[in-house]
């Protein structure tokens, strides 16, 4: 395997920084703005430019400055890294254009502060997809915490505040109480924290001591929200819904998974869990959360919330492939990454957009409401398709996978899990598409016709669906990463 | 002229205060630059003792020309070079920061002031680069009694506290001097390297046990080391902000120091960790220390008394560290002093910005500050991420290698304490974070605090607090050099690699 030295991964990382001051001075709204579109461009470029020498095999490294003994701020380019920055970059220009239209639409206040985080939260997101250590990837995801703070509050009312404190409390309590030892723990056994193949734990410990490790690892990364640690999820859902949609459907939960897959791969190993019989521990808690998650979906009435839910369920889809240890498990949960972020940010944006149109928050309410937005409720059937895992969308390839992967470890309680969370997702979903094209609206609302949100909002909802669905017939280049990335764990 | 950089770190500020006591009766207006220029030299003598320290192993320097052990030697080695360099810098960025703020507050007395502050630096520095252990003693009362005069300075109850201090400081310096006596009686010597020699043979001599037990009450006295904290936080919280941003950084880290050099050069570490037979207590001290500054913190009603108590429990950090008995503990004790006493100043230069402008430091008066002065809430809000141990913050770096070392020691009740210790500083600085972000709430969401105008303090506060800032990541990401080319030399060979 080669291995190139390119500063390219730190620039990727600090293109969004740069833009802030850049952001801060614009006299203008629409400068700010071409500013956020030129570094969303540049960033995704930066990835993309990466994206060849990864797919043949290589690696890129840059290494920042040695902190300490073993454990460097460093960056490394693989095929999963490489698929996160994909996803989350592409999204972000994507999203952009959507918080334009989002924002103005309705006057918000304090959109630059609101521009500024997004990039902030954007530069720690990749930095935690291309971080070639424990240390680093520390440092990026403790940065998210922080740069998406001001954006789940950006209301800067009591409820913003209260969900705040919620988040905060969660994710930063679990960093620190939890990941934070953890990550020393392993530093003093194995005095190093770069990222293995088969992890750098094996036969550092006993039996106990990885069990003990492998639960702060996956508890400290509360932004998976796996259970009982997704309490912030449906709090945090008080943000703008731009943000709801890119960090909370993509950025900030995968960051959560992705990181979990990293440790679970290169700290633990996946030979040692299996030896140890571990990986049924994480199959129990994601699936756990996959059922215990959509049944609470059930039972929203606001539609973000019940979104929220829904994330919380479909993110243990990508611990429980991982947690399955079987190669096709493993493809299943990391190409869920991807396909989930788009089926999800394009659900987040029609939830948006109804709002916008509408001012409306409820499902009760949007009774008919495809005749007023039929593009949006469109969208909305689609991207459900896909998390679903229905055909001819995206989500569809990632549950096969999955499905693969749980007959291939010989896990049948797992598969009867999936099969019962598609059931529940369809249960939840289905109900509100049905109602909104086939239901009359309430008996005193006009029939006002064809009412879209602002072109900035449809736009991109609609590009996010159309991603979705053609991703289940091109699903290179993710699949080819998530593949190598597999391949490369296992050695086959 | 770089060899006489020990005499010159001592002798200039000394000079320079007395010089200002004159200038104060006849010119006010250049105490000041004569405060910053002496000041400078220091920084600059300090710098240049770091870097030649790196090079050449350590300097010995005599006064007069007197041999040790009779004459008094200055001996600079790495910790003291580090030490010398954060004393000198911290001391010149405050003076210069909080220009502003003393020219209100204290129109007629800058010349008696800047003579107090002066004196105090000399003091501070004259600590850390006397290789004497009575010499230190001298040089302790002279900091502690101008400690006391500017803390005196400050509003309606700074008097009574000042006083509580001077009893409190007062018994310390006594123990300590009680405890070099004992080492006298028994060594003949006050010289630090000639003690050291001299020992080994007295290892078993119960007057050397005693000397160090005395000796340390009176540094865990001087350093506010729960229980003996109770002088602090009134001192410190109703000492003039520009005081409070001066001793709050520097006098409890420079006894940090003077107990490193008891440990480590006076009593040797052979002594220290295996005949004195006290690390773990220590190490149990020193998470109470932790917890207790934590919870008391908790309680705190206001920003200086809150960060008062913040320093209690940091001091329990680097005690902790240094009696874990390991590297990692050690370099993590040492490595925090540079970077406590940095995030210290942060914060408390903040705070002294926010006194400036709205003339209080209580949690409500906070109300839209993110708005108001959004550099100095930036400032403060770096000075949080690093309390709380964010990376790349420095903060983060240091507690890093304490909780390594704990882990290598098994002390995991410290471990425990520092993370508990964290997790309360993330919701003690969220707290003013909340209430200068949301408060005062509008009618409809987010107006509220739009109403506020911006009103920034005078760009003389607002750039050094952002150049301590940015020193916080700066130390954070040049950890792993501090620690090799500075901290690394220091730690000796006998707590293991």
């Amino acid at each position: 395997m080669d291995t190139i030295v390119s500063i390219r991964p730190l620039v990727a990382v600090l293109v969004s920084i740069c833009a802030v001051p850049l952001l801060i001075l614009s006299k203008r709204s629409n400068i700010r703005e071409t500013w956020t579109f030129a570094a969303a461009v540049a960033k995704f470029l930066i990835v993309l430019s990466m994206l060849p020498a990864i797919l043949n095999g290589s690696q890129i490294v840059y290494t920042l400055a040695e902190v300490v003994p073993g454990a460097a701020i460093k960056f490394r380019v693989d095929p999963l890294g490489m698929l996160f920055a994909l996803v989350a970059s592409s999204l972000w220009i994507i999203t952009s254009a959507y918080s334009i239209g989002y924002m103005r639409g309705l006057q918000e206040h304090s959109q630059t502060r609101y521009f500024c985080f997004f990039a902030l939260a954007l530069s720690a997101t990749i930095g935690v997809a291309f971080s070639a250590n424990l240390l680093t990837l520390y440092l990026f995801y403790e940065m998210l915490s922080l740069a998406t703070y001001p954006l789940v509050t950006h209301h800067q009312d009591e409820e913003a505040r209260a969900s705040g404190r919620k988040y905060l409390t969660y994710i930063l309590g679990t960093s620190i109480g939890l990941l934070l030892p953890a990550m020393l723990i392993s530093y003093n056994l194995a005095g190093t924290l770069e990222f293995a193949r088969q992890g750098f734990l094996a036969g550092t410990c006993s039996k106990g001591l990885v069990a003990m490790l492998l639960v702060f690892f996956i508890f400290g990364f509360a932004k998976a929200a796996v259970m009982p640690f997704h309490g912030w999820l449906p709090a945090a859902m008080v943000a703008p819904t731009p943000v709801s949609a890119l960090l909370h459907a993509v950025a900030v939960v995968k960051v959560g998974v992705f990181s979990i897959v990293r440790v679970l791969t290169g700290v633990l190993g996946t030979d040692l869990l299996s030896s140890l019989d571990l990986g049924l521990v994480i199959c129990i808690a994601a699936s756990f959360t996959i059922i215990v998650a959509s049944l609470i979906a059930l039972s929203q009435d606001n539609l973000k919330r019940l979104l929220a839910f829904s994330t919380i369920g479909q993110l243990s889809y990508i611990v429980l492939g991982v947690g399955l240890l079987s190669p096709k498990g493993m493809t299943g949960g990391i190409l869920h990454m991807a396909m989930h972020a788009f089926g999800k940010i394009t659900l987040f944006f029609c939830a948006g957009a109804i709002f916008v149109a509408t001012g409306k928050r409820n499902i009760s309410e949007m009774v008919g409401i495809g005749k007023r937005m039929p593009l949006t409720m469109a969208a909305f059937f689609i991207a459900s398709l896909s998390i679903i895992g229905l055909p001819p969308t995206g989500g569809f390839l990632s549950k096969w996978y999955l499905v693969l992967g749980s007959l291939e470890a010989h896990q049948t309680v797992i598969l009867v899990v999936l099969l019962t969370s598609s059931l529940l997702n369809a249960a939840y979903f289905m109900p509100i598409v049905y109602r909104a094209f086939f239901n009359p609206p309430d008996g005193n609302a006009q029939d006002t016709g064809i009412q879209e949100a602002p072109l900035f909002c449809v736009v991109p909802l609609t590009v996010t669906a159309l991603i979705s669905i053609l991703l289940f017939f091109y699903p290179q280049p993710f699949f080819r990463l998530a593949q190598m990335t597999v391949r490369a764990i296992t050695g086959g | 002229m770089s060899q006489h950089f020990p005499a010159l770190l001592v002798t200039v500020p000394l000079l320079s205060a007395l010089l200002i006591s004159i200038v104060g009766w006849l010119y006010k207006r250049l105490c000041f630059p004569i405060a910053v220029a002496a000041l400078s030299v220091t920084a600059y003598s300090s710098v240049g003792l770091l870097l030649s320290v790196m090079h050449e192993k350590e300097i010995l320097y005599r006064l007069g020309g007197w041999e040790p052990p009779w004459g008094i030697a200055y001996r600079v080695d790495h910790l003291s070079a580090l030490v010398l360099v954060v004393v000198s810098v911290v001391g010149l960025l405050n003076l210069i920061a909080t220009q502003k703020s003393i020219q209100e507050e204290f129109p007629e007395k800058t010349g008696a002031f800047y003579t107090l502050y002066v004196l105090l630096i000399t003091g501070l520095l004259g600590i850390v680069v006397t290789g004497d252990v009575f010499n230190l003693y001298v040089l302790l009362e002279i900091t502690a009694l101008t400690g006391y005069g500017l803390i005196a300075m400050g509003e309606e109850h700074a008097p009574l506290a000042s006083l509580n201090y001077v009893y409190m400081g007062t018994i310390g310096a006594c123990f300590y001097l009680l405890g070099i006596g004992y080492l006298y009686i028994s060594t003949g010597s006050l010289n630090m390297a000639d003690i050291a020699s001299i020992l080994p043979g007295l290892y078993d001599s119960r007057v050397v046990l005693a000397a160090f037990i005395i000796c340390m009450v009176g540094v865990c006295l001087k350093m506010a080391f729960f229980p003996l904290h109770t002088w602090l936080p009134n001192a410190y919280t109703y000492a003039p902000s520009a005081v409070s941003s001066l001793v709050a950084p520097l006098m409890t880290k420079v006894m940090i120091y003077v107990m490193l050099r008891l440990m480590l050069t006076v009593f040797t570490p052979v002594f220290t960790f295996s005949r004195v037979g006290l690390s773990d207590s220590m190490v149990w001290l020193a998470v109470i220390a932790i917890a207790m500054g934590a919870v008391l913190a908790l309680a705190a009603r206001d920003m200086k008394r809150m960060l008062t108590y913040v320093i209690v429990a940091e001091v329990g950090y680097m005690v902790g560290g240094a009696w874990l008995g390991n590297r990692a503990g050690m370099t993590g004790a040492i490595l925090h002093i540079a970077n406590d006493a940095l995030m210290t100043l942060c914060v408390f230069l903040a705070v002294g910005n926010i006194v400036y402008k709205v003339k209080g430091y209580a949690f409500k008066d906070l109300q839209g500050m993110f708005r108001k002065m959004p550099y100095t809430m930036s400032g403060l809000v770096a000075g949080a991420l690093s309390m709380v141990g964010v990376p790349p913050t420095c903060g983060f770096f240091s507690k890093w290698y304490l909780i390594s070392g704990g882990v290598q020691a098994g002390q995991y009740g410290f471990v425990a304490a520092l993370i508990f210790s964290s997790l309360i500083n993330v919701i003690l600085f969220f707290r003013i974070i909340e209430i200068g972000y949301y408060e005062p709430f509008g009618a409809d969401h987010g107006q509220g605090s739009s109403r506020v105008r911006t009103a920034e303090a005078p760009l003389t506060m607002v750039i050094p607090l952002l150049i301590v800032a940015g020193g916080l990541v700066m130390m954070g990401v040049y950890t792993g050099d501090i620690v090799a080319h500075v901290i690394a030399p220091v730690v000796p060979p006998a707590l293991g690699n």
